[in-house]
């Protein structure tokens, strides 16, 4: 009799683990998904490729159609757990069904954060986390929304892009003075901020919000310098917030996310927790790969790799930046000590910072051509010594092969 | 080959050494030019050295002057020429004939000469007509004058053929005259020819000398006058010869005997073994044909006359001299240096082998009905512009020569160019360190391809030079625009040619006028040549004076000179002292010289990529000894200073030079390196007689300098970066490199490019400043304009990687990506310097073919083609070949 699996959440940590289940140790559990969302799971990243009509709906989808019979895995779509009896090791969910389990995952993810200003609830202020917020931010756009941007990271950018792509007419305001000032250093976040720009985005720099106006819906968003920028649509996208009520209510430690151990296992030995919903040696991740990270290490021990064990993961981004391609990794800004090889091809685009300690590679910094972003990954992870392809580490993974050689 | 591809054929002369080879060019569909050797010619027979094979590639106009300047702005021809003959007229109105000057050059074409010397001797009223001759075989024409009453090299390249031993002295035509050399070398395959290479320095010409005499510098004369008196107690002398043909024999052998008793005294002054000198002395006692090769380094000498004629002392003794096989012989070491000696275009000769003799005079200015005769010697070319300086001269036009370059004291020379009311240029290239030094006019003169005229060899064989391309932009004829400017003067009837034919006829008019056998120059069976056989005319040996077109091979086999009594003339030999003597301050004694693969300033031979592979940078030869003593290493950078100037070169350490010597070459200019003028430090002692400099023994200091920075920069065009720094300009197919040591920072370098490449600009940045490595490149609409990497690229041609990035007028995608890698093809080309030019091959390619067990000279032929053409390579490759057998590491050429 194969042990009893739930998995409370339906996003990308989950599915990855399920189907790393499945293919490590298909029939050892029976594996039940809850998801509060409608649909089946769908790529949260591509949300933004979504926005701006370069996919359709249906490339969203994260796993194929006749996928979870094959894998003997069961969906309860659009049901929200409410509550865990942990001593009866049951899910209350919320339609007061209950669920058994021998094993539980909770892979709930984050929520998107509204800024505590006046007129944050008005019609027409929106986050920029799920489909649902996607589809009104389409819909306004159709009506050629002057839309306001607010938060000038990562998602905020390709919310903005996304629209301008539509048709939205499109103001980012960002509270500091660079762009993804976590993942850029400022000369990259100066060739962001001017690439978004030549895309028709105006982008203002060390706005802070002071409030939405607006009367029945949202009209205007005014700055704390007294700046007024007309929006019909508002869309916040300031960060996201781990999704922990459920485990706060029966117990679990939590800390900014549910606490768990290098195993991925809560405080109770049945219970695991998995992606942005988690929190590992005191880190909370916001981004898709320590989730997969995560729900690959869970996958293996669940199956029984007894050496499994989670030891964080390397703090990378890798993605496409409306457009441009983007990586950061590490000590990208260079701390004291550290050494910075810089590649700069302004006019074409691209730049790179490599950041050096005790000839191991410690940090990188890509903008325009990430085609090495793995390989970076790959030398910062294992700690190889670099010393004898310095020379060539800049100019990518073939050079330094062909130089060897 | 159909009749069609023969009639686009083009035969002429090359413009580089005085071998004088015959080119055959053919014109190819993309504009270009291919360039053969003319199998007819009698001097090359259908070989060309790495230099005349690469002609094709220094045809482009990129470098050229096409329209005429004035005071640094464009102007027509007519303000030009104007501002040309007001000014000469207004000069010798204010100040007399000799305030005006031409300095001419062995570049220029004999009609070009003859019109400029006719100008100035017979309508100016001066003789201060010198030229860049003055430099080269000076001293061998004086020691030809000297004994025998005449300029004549008495033999022939035949002689060459046919010799038992071949004589060098101070001469490595190995490098500088590769297709004689190599025709010499077939000899010695042939025949067996021996061998004796006389040099201070062991260089390529060392290789295949059976006896290798590297003397104290200076001593050659010494060498020779104890041969002559060896000669006589070893009873080979001619005594009939002697008794019949000469004057002074006893005279010359006493002092001879004096300064060089015996051959201990002989070893003792000269710095050689007593059987090195004893092998000599008998090696040339017992070979009857022999032929005594000399060149610049017996002419350039402040007893270069002495020494010139302590050779032919020992010819005429023995009566070796004008039979085959046999003979003194100067290889001149410009295209037409015996051109512009026929035509008289020194100034201690009138014209036509002419002198300043009241009847000498009377007879010329009667042929050339001139109003205004010069009637004595006029400024040699170091006196010239020591006048210039003293303000004496205040009008100089020069013509297709780089005076501020290869002029003894250099800097000094530019300093008193300033000084000209008059600085007049004709020039090929728009930008020269001459002209840079102030010329008030510039002229676009024609170059080599475009022009049509003569040119005489170092054999006396007078050889046309065609044209095979249009006149590009505004450019003329030297000969235009001389008669042009003359005919603004008021002299057009004597100056009215329409073409170079019918001023070769003048030429040859004036050779044979009243000479009836008086003269050796008669070219009085060419006087009535026609447009049609002028532009036909077959290479031809002077004299030429029988009616008919067969020239005279050999002369002074019937002992029949040209001096007052009709003998031959022995003179008597000074003992041997240079100019100048090292001494505490400057305790090195340095020597210039050539290269192989390029040719004087390099105006020309500098836009090759072949060419520039061989000594891409300005250099100097030390031997291990002093460098160690002055702290220099190998393929470190030096100062060299003399009393007159300072450079900074690459040190090459060698055991090649002798201790206390060093070496450089002349060609770098401040067009294309930073500092490496060698002329700046040369000294103007000169020879009693000639007048020609001694560049080849000045006292110099060296020491070490070192940048804290060095990489290299590639560039469209040659730039000019700070001369602090050291950077020394090569040509690559697309543009051009150089290495460069700098204590500049890279946003100095950067700021420099951008403002030199003017325009808007795409920068790519590379920097790991922790290993100091800076790399940019400039490009504009994905064309490469500039490449500078700074850091630790030491290698020999490490741009080698990026050459395919200048072969494209846009880079792809991954090209760029890739630029400042320095790495953008896979293997990419060879590191180590060219060897063999002809065919671009490197060293490590020939090392790696001749380390295999069955590698040889013949092997790397087979695989490479490398040293199958012109031959001048295979010294090099000797070399290799050698240190690989001494089992040494090979130390590829490092400049």
């Amino acid at each position: 009799m194969s042990e009893a699996l739930v998995v409370v959440g339906n996003g990308m940590a989950a599915t990855r683990l399920v189907k790393e289940l499945s293919s490590r140790a298909l029939g050892k559990f029976s594996i039940l998904v809850i998801g509060d969302e409608p649909r089946s799971a769908y790529n949260r990243v591509l949300l933004s490729s979504y926005l701006a009509k370069e996919i359709d709906a249906g490339s969203l989808d994260l796993l194929p159609r006749n996928w979870s019979r094959q894998a003997g895995v069961t969906y309860m779509t659009g049901s929200a757990a409410a509550s865990i009896d942990r001593r009866a090791k049951t899910v209350l969910l919320a339609n007061g069904k209950s669920i058994r389990y021998d094993k539980l995952v909770l892979a709930t993810g984050s929520q998107p954060i509204r800024l505590p200003k006046p007129g944050m609830n008005l019609p027409g202020v929106v986050t920029f986390r799920d489909l649902q917020d996607v589809s009104q931010m389409i819909a306004a756009a159709k009506s050629r929304a002057r839309a306001v941007v607010i938060g000038g990271g990562l998602l905020g950018i390709e919310a903005a892009y996304g629209l301008k792509r539509i048709g939205a007419d499109v103001t980012l305001i960002h509270i500091m003075d660079r762009l993804m000032e976590r993942q850029l250093d400022g000369r990259a976040a100066a060739m962001l901020k001017d690439a978004i720009e030549r895309k028709g985005i105006d982008v203002k720099l060390s706005a802070d919000t002071a409030f939405v106006e607006g009367e029945a819906c949202a009209e205007a968003v005014v700055l704390t310098d007294g700046t007024r920028l007309d929006a019909s649509l508002v869309v916040c996208a300031v960060g996201i917030r781990p999704n922990i009520l459920l485990s706060q209510s029966v117990g679990l430690d939590t800390g900014r996310g549910v606490k768990v151990n290098d195993l991925l296992r809560t405080s109770d030995p049945h219970i695991y927790a998995i992606g942005e919903c988690a929190e590992h040696r005191g880190v909370c991740y916001g981004l898709v790969e320590p989730a997969y990270d995560q729900a690959n290490i869970l996958a293996a021990h669940l199956s029984g790799k007894s050496s499994a064990a989670y030891e964080g993961s390397m703090l990378s981004t890798n993605l496409k930046v409306s457009g441009v391609s983007v990586f950061s990794a590490g000590d990208f800004e260079g701390t004291k000590g550290s050494q910075s090889i810089v590649y700069a091809d302004t006019a074409g685009g691209v730049y790179k910072k490599l950041v050096v300690s005790g000839n191991r590679l410690t940090g990188a910094m890509l903008y325009g051509d990430a085609t090495d972003a793995r390989w970076y990954l790959e030398l910062m992870r294992a700690g190889t010594d670099i010393g004898h392809i310095r020379e060539s580490l800049a100019f990518g993974q073939g050079m330094a092969v062909r130089m060897a050689a | 080959m159909n009749a069609a591809a023969t009639s686009a054929l083009t035969r002429t002369t090359c413009p580089y050494c005085g071998v004088g080879c015959g080119v055959i060019v053919k014109p190819l569909e993309d504009g270009g030019v291919e360039i053969g050797g003319d199998p007819d010619h009698p001097a090359n027979f259908g070989k060309l050295c790495s230099k005349g094979s690469a002609l094709g590639e220094t045809l482009s106009l990129e470098t050229r002057l096409l329209y005429p300047v004035v005071d640094g702005g464009r102007a027509s021809w007519d303000v030009a020429l104007d501002r040309v003959a007001r000014g000469l007229r207004e000069t010798i109105e204010k100040y007399g004939p000799n305030s005006v000057a031409f300095y001419l050059s062995g570049q220029l074409l004999t009609e070009d000469y003859y019109v400029a010397n006719k100008l100035m001797k017979g309508f100016l009223g001066s003789a201060n007509v010198d030229t860049n001759s003055r430099l080269c075989m000076a001293s061998s024409v004086a020691g030809h004058k000297r004994a025998f009453g005449s300029d004549t090299v008495p033999g022939s390249y035949e002689d060459l053929d046919e010799a038992d031993l071949i004589v060098f002295v101070g001469s490595n035509a190995a490098w500088c005259h590769p297709v004689l050399y190599q025709r010499m070398l077939r000899a010695k395959q042939t025949r067996g020819t021996k061998f004796v290479n006389i040099d201070p320095r062991r260089s390529a010409n060392s290789e295949s000398a059976d006896l290798q005499l590297s003397l104290r510098p200076g001593t050659d004369s010494i060498l020779f006058a104890g041969l002559l008196w060896l000669l006589v107690d070893s009873g080979e002398i001619d005594v009939q010869y002697v008794s019949k043909f000469t004057d002074n024999f006893d005279e010359s052998l006493k002092v001879s005997r004096q300064i060089a008793g015996s051959v201990e005294q002989v070893a003792f002054v000269t710095g050689l073994a007593v059987e090195d000198v004893a092998e000599f002395y008998h090696l040339w006692a017992s070979n009857e044909r022999v032929v005594t090769l000399y060149s610049q380094g017996v002419n350039q000498s402040a007893q270069g006359t002495d020494k010139v004629n302590a050779i032919i002392n020992c010819h005429l003794a023995s009566g070796r001299i004008g039979r085959v096989g046999m003979g003194p012989f100067s290889l001149t070491g410009q295209p037409n240096a015996m051109g512009g000696r026929e035509v008289g275009g020194l100034a201690n000769q009138l014209a036509a082998h002419m002198g300043f003799s009241p009847e000498e005079v009377d007879r010329v200015g009667r042929f050339w009905n001139a109003p205004r005769m010069a009637t004595q010697e006029g400024l040699k070319a170091v006196d010239m512009f020591d006048a210039i300086d003293r303000g004496e001269i205040k009008a100089l036009w020069v013509m297709g020569t780089n005076p501020v370059v290869s002029l003894p004291r250099a800097d000094f020379v530019r300093t008193a160019l300033g000084k000209l009311d008059l600085f007049v240029v004709s020039e090929n290239v728009a930008r020269n360190d001459t002209i840079a030094a102030g010329a008030h006019v510039v002229l676009p003169a024609a170059a080599w391809g475009e022009k049509d005229g003569t040119v005489t060899n170092s054999e006396r064989r007078i050889s046309r030079q065609r044209a095979f391309l249009p006149m590009p932009g505004e450019v003329w004829k030297d000969w235009e625009i001389i008669c042009n400017v003359a005919g603004r003067l008021g002299f057009e009837n004597a100056f009215g040619f329409s073409s170079a034919a019918e001023i070769f006829r003048e030429h040859a008019a004036l050779s044979s006028f009243e000479n009836g056998g008086t003269r050796d120059f008669d070219l009085g069976g060419l006087l009535n040549l026609t447009e049609r056989s002028y532009h036909s005319l077959e290479p031809i040996q002077w004299p030429v004076n029988d009616g008919g077109f067969s020239g005279a091979n050999r002369m002074f086999a019937d002992g029949r000179y040209f001096t007052a009594s009709g003998r031959a003339r022995f003179a008597v030999i000074a003992a041997p002292e240079l100019g100048s003597h090292t001494d505490s301050r400057y305790p090195l004694m340095l020597n210039t010289g050539r290269v192989r693969d390029q040719w004087h300033t390099m105006t020309r031979t500098g836009l090759s990529p072949r060419l520039g592979g061989h000594r891409s940078e300005p250099f100097v030869e030390i031997n291990t000894q002093d460098a160690v003593k002055y702290g220099v290493a190998d393929g470190g950078l030096v100062r060299l200073e003399s009393e007159s100037g300072a450079v900074t070169l690459r040190a090459v350490v060698t055991d090649d030079q002798q201790d206390g010597t060093i070496f450089a070459p002349i060609h770098w200019t401040d067009e294309i390196a930073s500092h490496a003028r060698v002329g700046a430090l040369v000294n103007a002692k000169t020879d009693p007689f000639s007048g020609q400099p001694e560049l080849k023994a000045t006292p110099a200091k060296i020491s070490p300098v070192s940048f804290p920075r060095s990489g290299f920069v590639m560039s469209r065009t040659r730039m000019a970066f700070d001369r602090e720094s050291f950077w020394s300009w090569s040509a690559i197919d697309g543009g051009f490199a150089c290495r460069m040591e700098t204590d500049r920072s890279i946003e100095v370098l950067l700021e420099t490019l951008k403002k030199l490449v003017d325009g808007p600009v795409e920068t790519l940045q590379y920097q790991d400043e922790y290993l100091g490595i800076d790399r940019f490149a400039l490009l504009r609409a994905g064309r490469v304009l500039a490449i500078v990497f700074l850091g630790s690229e030491r290698a020999s041609t490490p741009w080698a990687g990026l050459l395919p990035a200048w072969t494209s007028e846009a880079i792809g995608e991954g090209h760029r990506r890739m630029l400042l890698s320095g790495q953008l093809a896979d293997g990419c080309a060879p590191r180590s310097a060219t060897v063999c030019a002809c065919f671009g091959i490197a060293g490590d390619v020939i090392e790696n073919i001749l380390a295999q067990p069955d590698g040889s000279l013949e092997k790397v032929g087979r695989l490479t083609r490398a040293g199958t053409n012109c031959g001048s390579c295979v010294p090099d490759m000797r070399k290799i070949m050698q240190r690989l057998a001494a089992n040494a590491p090979v130390e590829l050429t490092v400049a």
